[in-house]
């Protein structure tokens, strides 16, 4: 048997609590990231505050790790479940207390293209990250990424291709948006096996993110810089 | 029974249940290799030409050609590889693009009988990419997805799969030269990716009765210690039945666990190819009493 020792989360300081939430994320344990956010709620903390010194803290950790190569994609997976548990007792409250976001997401892959291991994996750890992400599937056409830019408006647009067939449709996609003069509203980060930077700066995306580790970091940035901009 | 054979034109190999597993070596390919994609656009083949002369050292019975670049002239750098390749190396070619002119181009200058990587269920594809393999003779992997994406459930990927294979019978390809790749996931992300596999590759060898292929890297994609992950992979694999894989033949584990599959499945008689890469070499002085019969010629066998 292994040997577990059970901790009293409602008996542990804010700071002890807080510390300890960033070890359950780490080692993806949904219900006591559920359990450890309504202590904190219940204590009187502000909804963003749990959400950035408890969660988006904690998930920075599991990001660094995971690009290191400490943590892998499984345990990874665990981590952003976990999360998406406390988001979603969060989520409600954040919007009636208008408090700011992480930022929003609409990702998708491109037309033609079916494969979405890896645009899931993205969009699940930018969820573990606090965004907001609506995720449209496999084989989007154009039409599909304006609709939903129009009903999400989101700062992020994400756009996946695992062939090189299917990859040059990205710039399809970011030529509609330049002739609609939307281009700018967006951030437009792209990704898939086959691409590289080159390709990326080619088409005109704000940036190729290796992988999902990357992607998280990459979004965070661009959201800051989009905010301090405005 | 069912037999592919793919040749250069001085090798034949053979892709069939009776026969050791074909190990398609899968490192000719500048997918996620930044320096190889970089001189590759600009025509540098040097790195090609170590990759295909190790891979096939290290007991590659063919090897996979993929020049998918961004933003290069793919038609025009897949013949000029498929060319050096074969001028370096005798194995048959395995021609990998999902771009049809690259295929097309590739075939055009390919010596012998290759195998076409890949087609697969979406219309477009098997309307486009078919018609070449039958024009060449070539043989084709036929990749279990379609517009709809890839099933999880094993049953939908066997009825793509079966699609697939009647629609080249359409087009007068024979089902022996239809090579399927069940589509291997990795198990990081999904925890049955092995199970689907295993299943599928049982029900395409005794049902559909055709050779299969993967790559077989995928599964463990996202985790530690990957080539031993691969190689447990590559062995209930081959223990479901499947008869050939796009896998690095550069480690060993790999290639000891292919080889130990074969002593498994029969298909590596009397244990000879096992026997003659693992016996123990003997010392001089231990040769002790054998001594004398040292310089003893053995008969050999003529080879199957």
């Amino acid at each position: 048997m292994e040997n577990i020792d059970e901790i009293d989360l409602s008996a542990l300081s804010d700071d002890e609590l807080v510390e300890q939430m960033h070890d359950d994320l780490y080692d993806g344990l949904k219900e006591e990231i559920e359990e450890g956010t309504h202590i904190l709620l219940d204590r009187g903390w502000e909804p963003y505050a749990v959400l950035q010194d408890a969660l988006v803290e904690g998930m920075r950790i599991v990001g660094i790790d995971f690009r290191d190569g400490i943590l892998f994609v499984p345990e990874v997976l665990m981590s952003a479940n976990a999360m998406k548990g406390g988001m979603a007792i969060l989520r409600p409250l954040l919007a009636e207390t208008g408090a700011p976001t992480v930022g929003k997401m609409v990702i998708g892959t491109v037309k033609g293209d079916i494969h979405d291991i890896g645009k899931n994996l993205v969009a699940m750890m930018l969820e573990g990250a606090g965004f907001e992400v609506i995720n449209l599937g496999i084989n989007n056409p154009v039409e599909n990424y304006l609709n939903a830019l129009e009903e999400h408006k989101p700062e992020l647009l994400g756009m996946s291709a695992l062939l090189t067939t299917t990859m040059p449709y990205m710039k399809v996609v970011i030529d509609t948006l330049v002739e609609q003069s939307i281009r700018d509203d967006y951030i437009v980060v792209v990704g898939g096996a086959p691409l590289n930077e080159e390709f990326g700066n080619a088409i005109g995306a704000d940036a190729y993110c290796r992988d999902a580790a990357v992607a998280v970091e990459t979004c965070k940035e661009l959201v800051a810089e989009m905010r301090a901009a405005n | 029974m069912t037999e592919t054979v793919l040749s250069s034109p001085t090798r034949t190999v053979v892709i069939g249940y009776e026969k050791p597993f074909c190990v398609i070596g899968e490192r000719i390919n500048p997918t996620g290799r930044k320096l190889l994609a970089a001189e590759m656009a600009l025509g540098d083949y040097s790195r090609v030409e170590a990759d295909a002369l190790t891979q096939v050292q290290a007991g590659a019975h063919m090897l996979d050609v993929n020049a998918g670049i961004p933003l290069a002239d793919e038609p025009k750098i897949l013949a000029e590889v498929v060319q050096l390749v074969q001028s370096l190396t005798d194995v048959p070619l395995v021609l990998d693009s999902s771009i049809v002119a690259a295929l097309d181009s590739a075939l055009a200058v390919y010596k012998g009988r290759p195998l076409v990587n890949s087609v697969t269920g979406e219309e477009d594809r098997l309307e486009t990419v078919l018609p070449l393999v039958k024009k060449y003779d070539a043989a084709v992997v036929a990749i279990s997805n379609d517009e709809t994406g890839i099933s999880e459930d094993p049953d939908v990927r066997y009825a793509v799969a079966k699609k697939i294979v009647e629609r080249a019978e359409d087009y007068g390809i024979a089902r022996c030269d239809v090579v399927v790749d069940p589509l291997v996931m990795p198990i990081g992300a999904i925890g049955l990716a092995g199970r689907q596999v295993f299943s599928i590759v049982h029900r395409l060898r005794t049902e559909l009765k055709v050779n299969t292929t993967c790559g077989a890297s995928n599964i463990s994609f996202g985790l530690p210690n990957r080539q031993g992950l691969n190689a447990a992979f590559l062995t209930m694999a081959i223990g479901a039945g499947m008869t050939s894989a796009i896998t690095s033949p550069l480690h060993p584990e790999i290639m000891t666990a292919i080889m130990a599959a074969n002593v498994m499945m029969g298909t590596d008689r009397e244990c000879r190819t096992w026997i003659s890469k693992f016996r123990e070499p003997v010392s001089d002085v231990e040769r002790g009493e054998r001594a004398g019969r040292r310089n003893r010629v053995r008969r050999r066998r003529v080879a199957l």
